[in-house]
């Protein structure tokens, strides 16, 4: 297995092998299987008729001192996940092992001495502080409920954490209200660090704040984990954030983990078109972009509902690859290269996993939408650009040429992308919409119908 | 692209007072303060701005920074319900050659919804609960509208249909929580483009949506107006989103404008320190940065209290650079940096040239 | 919804039953835990020295000498399928409805109940009907101009509505406007006889409930209003142009008034079981002077009636509200 470096070009699925990251860390976090699901009620007796699958069997590590990104749209279960491992909530299976320790079905009591090595941080700075409550006593409630006595006292250790996230000791005695949202997201920070944690557990702890100040958060925190040696699992569905705060970065998609990857790997070459589609939605800062040198790829509709979701592939409703089997076939979880987990029959920029069935789906054909403007000039993977146009050709071309023979479109994706790239971009975009809403009608229905 | 950069008039020289100009929308020094039990909040305080049709403006800001009290302005909103009696607004609205600011309140609500429109960022506290969606549509033609219910409902349709909702006359039924997210704004853009409206002002229109429905949003607003050649104001916090869609931007900091110009202008080479600390703020999706990100020093400021001298200098790491106490005693006014880019800083030329392109542009 | 309605009336009868237990219990049981024997308890309902085969003859009668759940048992039975009371001489049949008989009186409950029931109905309509139009104009009004004088004085005069008494807002009335200017009729005449005469008589004692209601309803109006003209779908609404009037009444209000169904409901059910001291300030023959009776005489069948009367119509109204309130919003879903 040493023999699979990371070249790019590698055709060979790799068994699944653990501790592919640069350094052999420690794991601190195992999570094996996890499922949380919410019952749904009906009827005059209350008989349970269905469930939210909030979380639908997820399995991943994370090592001492690094940091695990987990994106996802909303819906996905990101959040859940936060709260199940943190045990804020009980899984209904799975495993979850902190330091070598079964964690899962742990009482209260016995969770409460893991408390101080897991903590969480949460969205909302304004309905997560007790507006009763002083800083100090907000900062210094871990050491009360722990029993917990700090050298030097509990006044002078809370000053030195208000410090730590760069807030003035004199901040002690005053109140929620009087500080703003970014303020007092570091206060959560302050006290999520005052028992010195081993893991934090950070859903979303950026996205309520303006700009200039979640930028100051973000940097807190990377300097927290540099001078505590702190593991984050940063929860969040800004992917540009993610990019820049994690090690590796989890996908998820309708309760599952659907991509699993260290940063480079998932951000240069995406594997799984859901993470594909999601980061070539996200608007980049370069108005130069615009209308020439991307390729977006259009999802239709919305995430179908996680009471009933799709058959075999979860994504398959809406990818332009699916095929047969994906619609009767569940992907698993594999290592296709070393360092990134995909879960998919027909992944980008890799060898197809089922490349026996190339028929594709009527249903997804319509689902989404390519706006192959151009591929990226003058980039030096010329590879992966050509597998991009690769990719944009297959779906155009099955709009038109249906399920006619759509087997040899690999063999010239040269075509194509020349022809994408001298064509006025601007207006072929532009155009694209219009056929969007017509065709749209078939997936979206079922799903805002709920 | 190429003939975005060649039409800088969109931001041009404004006309002077009182007199009609010929841009289609023009809005000259406008004052927008509420008195409240603390002081004066002065929300809007000395914008100026013009908009051709069938154009972008991007209006960007955080919170607090007066983009969406500019955006009730123009609407005429900020001056209805229990607050509303109290706000002191001066300066001068120009849409199509009507002066709003001055205009009677009823003559304004006859321009609100028909000439001009618009899209809020959370659509579904936006749309009434008890009503279903079709009868709200409805009802925003018929105020404008002398035509019977039926045929206000076909319209309905019509417009669902042309925003990408599937199976339109079954939805125009349904009621707003039945709807998704993404199909919720789709309603509600469709709601505020039954009557045509040639100024359409969404306020963060996708900041509350997944990225994959923003795309998709943004992608239908680029598309409509382009069908009914509208203005667009877009006022939003995302650098991203009007990279995406703006012709023009304008940066508010502290109720005022501090730099405004063309997009790729503004972009290519920003002026002012304040967009230079939004650009270095926000991560990017587009390249590895293993440094740190540059975000503004300290705490936005209170609109109260606005510092004297350049809102901006007790956060700007230049404000020693210009000589004498001049950021902190004279308010800077936009000056003209290049064709159809105005930025207003003390900071000389020279310093603001060399400090881009050597300190801040290598980092981002 | 009609499982969801079928679902709430069984949970409403099963409730009504509990009701009746506990109110059993309290009335018949609590004493003898007390320590009164069966023959105290027949004592009260015969005259001065009553001899020892009175006391036997009224303990048989009431079934007092039977194990409680018997009692309970013959009580339940009682109301689905009427009763016999043998009173020596005759038997006297209690029909259906048979919420028990008083031996005071010589009287079945029910019967005196419904004839009782048109008086409550009429009081707690017209103070209802008053009480929702004056409340809801003057919150609707205070909310639209707060802190303005008309909201300022009228939160004020609310505010004294609240915290005045019966006692005194009653008999002012009374003292003024039958008395001292005899514009209003004194005694109750059906509306089915003369409606006119029936409102005249009644208005007194309307106004005086309407005043300690509507100070609660404009409260309640005014914070509702302030919330809801505050929202964002009342921004929507403005920005299509609507004119203000539409937006406050069509937008506003709508949204405002579908949490007062809820109170409204329970107070109406609340009244419907008997408006105790305005029923006795206006010496008006209903259920609440019914129940003061039964109290002041020590009458266990007569409270057991009203206190199950009340029970009924405020499940009952609890029911209707939830219906009502899933009509007038489409985000509950009653299933």
């Amino acid at each position: 297995m040493s023999e699979t470096k990371k070249t790019d070009t590698v055709a060979e699925a790799v068994i699944p092998k653990q501790a592919s990251a640069p350094e052999d860390r420690e794991v601190l976090l195992k999570v094996e299987g996890l499922t949380k699901h919410f019952p749904i009620k009906k009827g005059i007796l209350q008989r349970q008729v269905g469930a939210v699958k909030a979380v639908d069997g997820i399995d991943f590590e994370v090592r001492k001192g690094e940091t695990l990104g987990v994106v996802g749209e909303s819906g996905c279960g990101k959040s859940t996940m936060g709260r199940v491992i943190t045990r804020l909530q009980d899984p209904t299976d799975g495993r979850i092992t902190f330091e070598g320790q079964d964690i899962t079905r742990l009482s209260t009591g016995q969770m409460r001495p893991l408390r101080r090595d897991i903590q969480m941080i949460f969205q909302d700075p304004y309905g997560s502080l007790n507006p009763r409550h002083t800083i100090g006593s907000i900062v210094s409630a871990p050491f009360r409920l722990q029993g917990v006595e700090p050298e030097g006292g509990v006044k002078k250790e809370v000053q030195r954490l208000l410090e730590l996230v760069g807030l003035s000791p004199e901040h002690y005695n005053r109140y929620p209200h009087e500080f703003s949202g970014g303020q007092r997201q570091r206060i959560g920070i302050a006290r999520a660090l005052a028992l010195k944690p081993k893991l934090v557990v950070a859903d979303e702890p950026v996205s309520a704040l303006d700009v200039s100040i979640q930028a100051q958060v973000v940097n807190l925190m990377d300097d927290l984990q540099e001078e505590l040696g702190l593991t984050y699992v940063i929860i969040a569905h800004d992917l540009s954030v993610v990019r820049h705060v994690s090690d590796r970065i989890a996908v998820m998609y309708l309760g599952k983990i659907v991509e699993l990857a260290d940063r480079t790997s998932l951000y240069e070459s995406p594997m799984h078109p859901y993470t594909k589609a999601l980061m070539s939605a996200v608007p980049v800062p370069d108005p130069k972009r615009r209308g020439q040198k991307s390729e977006r790829i259009l999802l239709r509709g919305d995430v179908p509902s996680p009471i009933a979701p799709p058959s075999g592939c979860r994504f398959h409703t809406r990818c332009w690859k699916a095929t047969q089997i994906c619609k009767t076939t569940e992907p698993q979880l594999v290592e296709l290269r070393s360092g990134q987990q995909v879960a998919c029959h027909h992944p980008e920029n890799f060898a197809d996993q089922a490349p026996q069935d190339t028929v594709l789906l009527s249903v997804a054909k319509e689902a989404s939408e390519l706006v192959p403007d151009a591929v990226l000039e003058g980039s030096a993977e010329q590879a992966e650009a050509a597998e991009q146009a690769e990719a944009a050709e297959e779906g155009e071309a099955a709009e038109e040429a249906v399920a006619a023979e759509p087997a040899d479109t690999a063999a010239k994706p040269s075509s194509a992308a020349g022809e994408s790239e001298r064509g006025s971009a601007a207006d072929e975009k532009a155009a694209a919409p219009e056929g969007e809403a017509e065709a749209s009608d078939t997936d979206s229905q079922e799903s805002t119908d709920k | 692209m190429t003939e975005l950069s060649k039409t800088g008039a969109a931001v041009g020289e404004p006309t002077p007072a009182g007199k009609a100009p010929e841009a289609f929308l023009e809005v000259r020094d406008l004052k927008v303060h509420f008195p409240t039990d603390d002081g004066l909040v002065k929300s809007v305080d000395g914008l100026s701005f013009s908009l051709e049709r069938g154009k972008t403006l991007a209006i960007v800001g955080e919170s607090g920074s007066g983009k969406s009290v500019t955006s009730q302005a123009i609407m005429g909103l900020h001056r209805l319900g229990a607050r509303g009696k109290n706000v002191q607004m001066s300066g001068e609205i120009w849409l199509d050659g009507k002066e709003l600011v001055a205009a009677s309140p009823d003559e304004v609500r006859k321009l609100r919804g028909r000439e001009m429109a618009m899209i809020f960022q959370d659509p579904l506290s936006a749309m009434h609960p008890y009503y279903k969606v079709g009868d709200q549509i409805v009802e925003a033609y018929r105020v404008h509208h002398d035509v019977s219910k039926k045929v206000a409902r076909r319209r309905a349709i019509e417009m669902l249909d042309r925003v990408g909702i599937p199976e339109p006359a079954k939805r125009v039924d349904g009621y707003p929580h039945e709807f998704s997210g993404g199909m919720r704004q789709r309603a509600m853009i469709a709601m505020s483009l039954v009557n045509n409206p040639e100024l359409l002002i969404a306020d963060e229109p996708t900041t509350a949506l997944d990225v994959t429905v923003q795309a998709q949003i943004l992608d239908l607003i680029r598309d409509l107006q382009k069908e009914f050649g509208s203005a667009v104001i877009m006022i939003t916090h995302d650098l991203g989103v009007v990279a995406e869609i703006a012709d023009d931007v304008l940066v508010m900091y502290g109720g005022r404008c501090v730099e405004r110009g063309r997009a790729d202008e503004v972009f290519e080479k920003p002026q002012h320190p304040y967009t230079w600390g939004l650009l270095g703020s926000m991560p990017r999706i587009d390249r590895e940065t293993s440094e740190r990100l540059i975000p503004v020093k300290g705490q936005p400021p209170s609109l109260i209290n606005v510092p004297s001298g350049c809102a901006f200098h007790p956060r700007c790491p230049y404000a020693d650079i210009p000589k004498g106490n001049v950021t902190r005693t004279v308010r800077p006014d936009l000056e003209l940096v290049s064709t159809g880019h105005w930025s207003a800083c003390h900071l000389p030329a020279e310093d603001r040239e060399r400090i881009w392109t050597e300190e801040i542009a290598p980092k981002l | 919804m009609i499982s969801y309605i079928l679902r709430r009336t069984f949970a409403a009868v099963i409730l009504l039953l509990v009701v009746t237990a506990v109110t059993f219990a309290i009335f018949f049981l609590l004493p003898r835990l007390a320590g009164q024997t069966a023959d105290q308890l027949a004592q009260q309902y015969i005259g001065k020295s009553p001899s020892k085969a009175d006391i036997a003859a009224v303990k048989h009668n009431l079934g007092l000498d039977q194990p409680v759940y018997v009692q309970y048992w013959h009580f339940i039975k009682g109301i689905v399928a009427g009763a016999n009371y043998d009173l020596g001489p005759t038997t006297v049949h209690c029909n259906a409805p048979c919420f028990g008989y008083s031996f005071k009186t010589h009287q079945a409950v029910w019967p005196e109940l419904t004839s009782r029931m048109p008086v409550t109905m009429s009081l707690a309509a017209g103070a209802a009907v008053l009480w929702l139009l004056s409340g809801v104009t003057v919150g609707v009004i205070s909310a639209l101009k707060p802190r303005s004088i008309f909201d300022r004085t009228f939160m004020g005069v609310a505010l004294a509505g609240v915290s005045l008494p019966m006692f005194f807002t009653g008999n002012l009335a009374i003292l003024l406007f039958t008395y001292q200017w005899p514009i209003f009729g004194r005694t109750y005449v059906p509306f089915t006889e003369n409606p006119a005469q029936w409102a005249n008589t009644l208005f007194p004692a309307w106004c005086s409930l309407a005043l300690l209601y509507s100070a609660i309803y404009a409260r309640l109006t005014r914070s509702g209003m302030l919330e809801t003209m505050n929202e964002d779908f009342i921004r929507t609404a403005r920005a299509k142009g609507l004119r203000e009037q539409k937006v406050v009444v069509r937008h506003g209000l709508r949204a405002a008034l579908t949490p007062i169904i809820t109170v409204f409901g329970m107070d109406l059910g609340l009244l419907l079981g008997g408006a105790v001291i305005t029923e006795t300030v206006f010496s008006l023959h209903g259920i609440g002077e019914y129940a003061v009776n039964g109290i002041t005489d020590n009458d266990l069948p007569k409270i057991l009636g009203v206190t199950l009367l009340a029970a009924f119509f405020v499940v009952i109204a609890n029911l209707l509200v939830d219906v009502l309130y899933a009509a007038a919003d489409p985000r509950v879903r009653l299933s």
